[in-house]
């Protein structure tokens, strides 16, 4: 079973194909919903939106102070590049679809759900098998022709998250040079342990600019694909295990 | 055949060499046992020998003191492990057309902090490729998030495969 609701302002999708009940599915879009109420930047009664209009930390729930320790946590290591803050404002965002992917997924797996997937907005998370039995296939999206695959990749329970310029750049900036745009890398996709790890390191990796692929390449348990303003990709040192095509 | 191995030694070498230069990392040192043995000094002298790692003039190579004159031969090459003070170093070049068209590191060094600091740096022989066309047919995409009119554009396609 498969469906598809617009949350948070993307698509999530959600396949699970070795259990019918579709609780899970609304359970987990209920879940999505949960989040964007409270951490979207967007909404004037998000518990975000409270904490940017002075809301004092003591009422802040234990779960956002979680969320916000791991943005910090994610800050120092990359050196800064990943930053929740701007214009004295925070939005976790960057770190909140990761997050609550990952989350959902682990809730899916503890009601016995093997085989699934969930993307939110381009960032994955697999479990077990397709439908066919074979490994998930991953396409990535090509920067300059929405409408082209430009690699597949198989994934088994691991995570994928892309960042770009090419659609909604605004969340990515780089702290340290915040009016440069961030032109020479068109994307950059990384593969890694969960989409929580995937998704947080693609974002800032990506605000470093040509040096993000070299970042992924260096921390443990990522891989990474970075396609630049010239069309060329650039492929971490072990990317090529997941490649089917 | 020992002049390809020589030239893979030389191109080794010259890779560390000049990553030591690069950076003027005073710890650094070239890998011994390919400085060691594979190095007599009138080879580091005539340091217009081993081709650049990015193509250039090739051809011009013959004029200097090595037997081996011409290009070197089309095929890929690992070359010895260096122990380096770092860690270990080991490249694979792979020749095309008699130019070297690749250089992949094997094994480089990725333990401590000093380390990261030169593999930062000195790490830009990540594969590449021009990027293309696959088949679309796959379950899942990944890409940037979506404007909301990407957005309906995108999910109207996707829901026309579903």
């Amino acid at each position: 079973m498969k469906q598809t609701k617009l949350i948070m302002g993307m698509p999530i999708t959600v396949e699970i194909v070795d259990n019918n009940d579709t609780r899970l599915l609304a359970d987990t879009f209920k879940f999505f919903q949960e989040v964007d109420n409270r951490y979207s930047t967007y909404k004037t009664n998000s518990e975000i939106t409270h904490i940017n209009n002075g809301l004092p930390k003591s009422k802040w729930s234990a779960e956002m102070r979680q969320v916000l320790r791991l943005c910090d946590a994610t800050k120092q290591q990359t050196d800064g590049y990943f930053d929740i803050e701007h214009e004295g404002k925070i939005d976790p965002s960057g770190l909140v679809k990761g997050w609550a992917i990952w989350e959902a997924a682990k809730r899916l797996r503890k009601r016995d759900s093997r085989n699934f997937y969930i993307e939110a907005g381009g960032d994955i998370q697999t479990y077990g098998n397709n439908a066919e039995r074979q490994p998930w296939t991953v396409g990535i999206r090509n920067p300059f022709n929405r409408d082209e695959i430009i690699k597949v990749l198989h994934i088994k329970n691991k995570g994928v998250a892309t960042s770009g310029t090419y659609i909604r750049g605004q969340h990515i900036y780089s702290p340290h040079q915040p009016n440069t745009s961030l032109t020479d890398v068109q994307s950059l996709t990384v593969v890694g342990q969960n989409i929580y790890e995937a998704d947080r390191f693609a974002t800032a990796a990506f605000a470093m600019g040509k040096d993000g692929i070299h970042f992924v390449e260096r921390t443990e348990g990522l891989e990474g694909y970075m396609v630049d303003n010239k069309g060329t990709a650039t492929l971490t040192t072990g990317f090529g295990e997941y490649v089917y095509a | 055949m020992k002049k390809y191995i020589i030239g893979i030694m030389l191109l080794g070498v010259l890779v560390v060499y000049s990553l030591g230069i690069r950076h003027q990392q005073p710890k650094i040192t070239p890998p011994t046992s390919l400085a060691a043995n594979n190095t007599p000094s009138s080879t580091t002298s005539s340091s217009g020998t081993p081709p650049p790692t990015n193509s250039s003039s090739t051809g011009a190579t013959s004029s200097t003191s090595q037997n081996s004159g011409g290009s070197y031969k089309d095929g890929s090459y690992t070359g010895s492990v260096g122990d380096a003070y770092y860690g270990n170093v080991q490249v694979r070049a792979t020749i095309s057309g008699g130019k070297i068209t690749d250089v992949t590191f094997l094994q480089y060094p990725n333990t401590h902090s000093t380390s990261v600091y030169i593999n930062q740096q000195a790490m830009p022989y990540l594969q590449q490729e021009a990027i293309k066309a696959q088949s679309a047919n796959v379950n899942i995409i990944s890409g940037a998030t979506y404007t909301s009119q990407a957005f309906i554009q995108s999910l109207s396609s996707a829901l026309s495969q579903a």
